[in-house]
C-alpha cells in the first residue's frame, strides 16, 4: 500500500507544480477580423474605465488622475482624493452605479494612507461629478491596517442584479496572515449595499471580530471582476504567484484557498504549498500555468462580435495580449489570442455602444472595431 | 546576529553562492539586507528570485547594463523604464512602471541587486547619489 502512495505523492509533486499544465486548453493564434482604433493616447497606466450616460468615458490613471474622454478630447477631473502611488498601489478601479442616470454615484477604489499606521491599504469611495469635479465624496470602506508593502491592493468593483456593490482587495503582501483570516482585511471579495451599509445577510455578520463586509475569502490578488450578463453571478480572476492565476465564481462564504492550496509556486522557485485542492476550499473554473498576469475582464454581449458572444475577455499584463476565454456554461472550452503584442493590458470593458475597449499601459484606450 | 558574526561572509540570496564583501563596509551590508526586502516586494514578480528575468524582462543577474549604466540603472528604479534597451547583447522594449520608492529604498535595492547572483559592485549607492539623479 505504501509504495503506490509514495508514487502518487511524487507524481502529484512533479505534475502539479511544474510550470506547464498537462492537457491544457491550447491557446489558439489570433484571427484578425477587426481593426484597432485609438480612443485616447498619452495615458501612462490606464487602470479602470467606465461610461457616463452621454457616452463619454471616465478613465483612472494609476498615479492619481481621472481623465474624462469626451468628443475625442481628454480632460482631467479635479478633486480626486490623494492616492499612494507605490508599487502596485495607486488609483485603481472606477465604476458608475447601475442607476447612475437617477442617482449620479460613481464608485472608485484606490490605495489610501488614511488611518494611524504608515503605508496604505485599499479604500472604496463613492462620489458625484459636478461639472469636472468630484463632490460629495463618501468613504464606503477603508481596509486596515495600512502597510508599506507595495503589492496586492486588488482592486475591481462590480454590481450585481440585487443592488449590492462588490469590490476586491488583494492580500497586501501578507499571505501567511490575511487571506484565510476573516478578522483581517486583504485577500477578500467584499459586498456592501450601494451606500456602504453592511448587508445583514453577509456571511460573517455577527461573528466576533469578523470583517463583516467580507463575502468570500482565500483570494490572492483579484484584479478582474464582472457580472455574468445572463446568470447575474459575479466572476473574478486573480493573480497567482508564479503560476496558478485563477478564474472563480464568487460564492457567499466560500474559501478560495490561498495560500493553503495553489497551482503556483513562489517567485524564487520555492514551494508555497504542496496542496492544490482541499475539502472546504473552492477549485477554480480555470487556472493559467504559466501565469498570464490577468487584469480586467468582461463577458461579451450584444451582436457586434458574433463569434465572441457569451465568452469572456481577459487582459494579460505579462504576455501583452487579450485572451478570449471560450465558455460552455461555466466550463472553459477554448482559448483564443486577440490583440497580439498590444502592450500590458490593464483593463477590458464593453462600452454602452457595444464595442470592446482595452486599456493598455503606455498607450491609452483602444477600441476593437469588427471588419465588415 | 549570527548573520553579521560571519563578518566578511554573507549569504546574499538563496540562489547565489557565498561571496565576499569588505568587512569594514558595514553600511553596505545593512543596505543590501534592507534592499532584499524591497526587491521581494517590488521587483521579484518580474525579475524573479534568481534575477534572471524572462523573455520580456531583462536580467539583473550578470547584467552588463547594471555595470556600465549605473546612473541609468538608478534612474530606472527611481522613475521607471520604458523604450528599447540592450542587455547582454539582447534587445528589450518593455515597460517598467515607476515604483514610488523613496530614495533610501532605491539605494538599498540597487545595492542588493548589484551584489546578488554573482554581481559584485563594491562602490555603494548612497541616498545622496539617488537624490542627485533627476527625472
Amino acid at each position: 500500500m505504501i509504495r503506490p502512495l509514495i508514487l502518487l505523492i511524487l507524481f502529484t509533486f512533479s505534475s502539479c507544480k511544474a510550470q506547464e499544465k498537462a492537457n491544457d486548453i491550447v491557446l489558439q493564434p489570433e484571427v484578425v477580423n477587426y481593426t484597432f482604433e485609438t480612443v485616447a493616447s498619452g495615458i501612462d497606466i490606464p487602470w479602470g474605465m467606465t461610461w457616463l450616460p452621454d457616452g463619454s468615458m471616465l478613465v483612472t490613471e494609476k498615479s492619481g488622475i481621472i481623465y474624462h474622454l469626451k468628443d475625442k478630447k481628454k480632460s482631467e477631473i479635479s478633486n480626486v482624493p490623494k492616492v499612494v502611488a507605490r508599487g502596485q498601489g495607486g488609483l485603481l478601479d472606477i465604476a458608475v452605479h447601475p442607476n447612475y442616470d437617477k442617482n449620479g454615484w460613481i464608485y472608485i477604489t484606490y490605495s489610501s494612507d488614511e488611518g494611524e499606521e504608515k503605508g496604505a491599504h485599499t479604500q472604496l469611495i463613492r462620489a458625484k461629478l459636478e461639472g469636472q469635479s468630484l463632490t460629495q465624496i463618501q468613504t464606503l470602506y477603508k481596509a486596515t491596517p495600512n502597510t508599506n508593502k507595495g503589492h496586492h491592493f486588488g482592486s475591481r468593483i462590480a454590481f450585481d442584479n440585487d443592488g449590492f456593490v462588490y469590490f476586491t482587495i488583494g492580500d497586501r503582501g501578507n499571505h501567511p496572515e490575511n487571506p484565510q483570516d476573516i478578522k483581517r482585511d486583504g485577500g477578500k471579495v467584499y459586498r456592501l449595499h450601494d451606500d456602504g451599509k453592511i448587508p445583514t445577510d453577509n456571511p460573517f455578520v455577527g461573528q466576533q471580530g469578523a470583517k463583516e463586509a467580507v463575502y468570500s475569502f482565500g483570494h490572492r490578488n483579484p484584479q478582474g471582476m464582472t457580472k455574468h450578463p445572463v446568470s447575474g453571478k459575479i466572476w473574478t480572476h486573480e493573480h497567482g504567484p508564479k503560476g496558478g492565476d485563477e478564474i472563480n465564481i464568487v460564492k457567499k462564504a466560500a474559501n478560495y484557498g490561498w495560500p493553503v492550496i495553489t497551482y503556483g509556486i513562489d517567485y524564487d522557485g520555492s514551494t508555497i504549498s504542496n496542496l492544490t485542492e482541499k475539502e472546504g476550499m473552492e477549485q477554480p473554473i480555470y487556472y493559467w500555468l504559466p501565469s498570464i498576469a490577468p487584469s480586467g475582464m468582461v463577458f461579451v454581449a450584444g451582436d457586434r462580435y458574433p463569434t465572441w458572444k457569451g465568452h469572456l475577455l481577459v487582459g494579460s499584463l505579462v504576455f501583452q495580449y487579450l485572451e478570449l476565454v471560450k465558455l460552455d456554461g461555466e466550463k472553459v472550452i477554448g482559448r483564443q489570442k486577440v490583440a497580439t503584442d498590444i502592450g500590458r493590458l490593464r483593463d477590458v470593458k464593453q462600452g454602452p455602444d457595444g464595442y470592446i475597449y482595452m486599456a493598455v499601459e503606455g498607450k491609452g484606450i483602444i477600441k476593437i472595431v469588427p471588419k465588415g | 546576529m549570527l548573520f553579521f558574526s560571519f563578518g566578511s561572509l554573507i549569504f546574499a540570496d538563496e540562489n547565489s553562492a557565498y561571496h565576499f564583501i569588505n568587512p569594514s563596509n558595514d553600511e553596505l551590508v545593512k543596505s543590501i539586507s534592507r534592499g532584499k526586502e524591497v526587491y521581494a516586494d517590488f521587483c521579484m514578480q518580474c525579475h524573479l528570485g534568481n534575477g534572471k528575468g524572462s523573455e520580456t524582462v531583462p536580467p539583473l543577474a550578470a547584467s552588463d547594463w547594471l555595470v556600465n549604466k549605473r546612473k541609468e540603472s538608478i534612474h530606472a528604479v527611481k522613475y521607471g523604464q520604458s523604450g528599447p534597451i540592450k542587455v547582454n547583447g539582447k534587445s528589450y522594449n518593455g515597460r517598467m512602471s515607476p515604483m514610488g520608492l523613496s530614495d533610501d529604498e532605491v539605494a538599498d535595492v540597487m545595492n542588493y541587486i548589484m551584489n546578488s547572483w554573482g554581481n559584485k559592485q563594491s562602490k555603494m549607492v548612497t541616498v545622496s547619489e539617488v537624490k542627485a539623479v533627476k527625472k
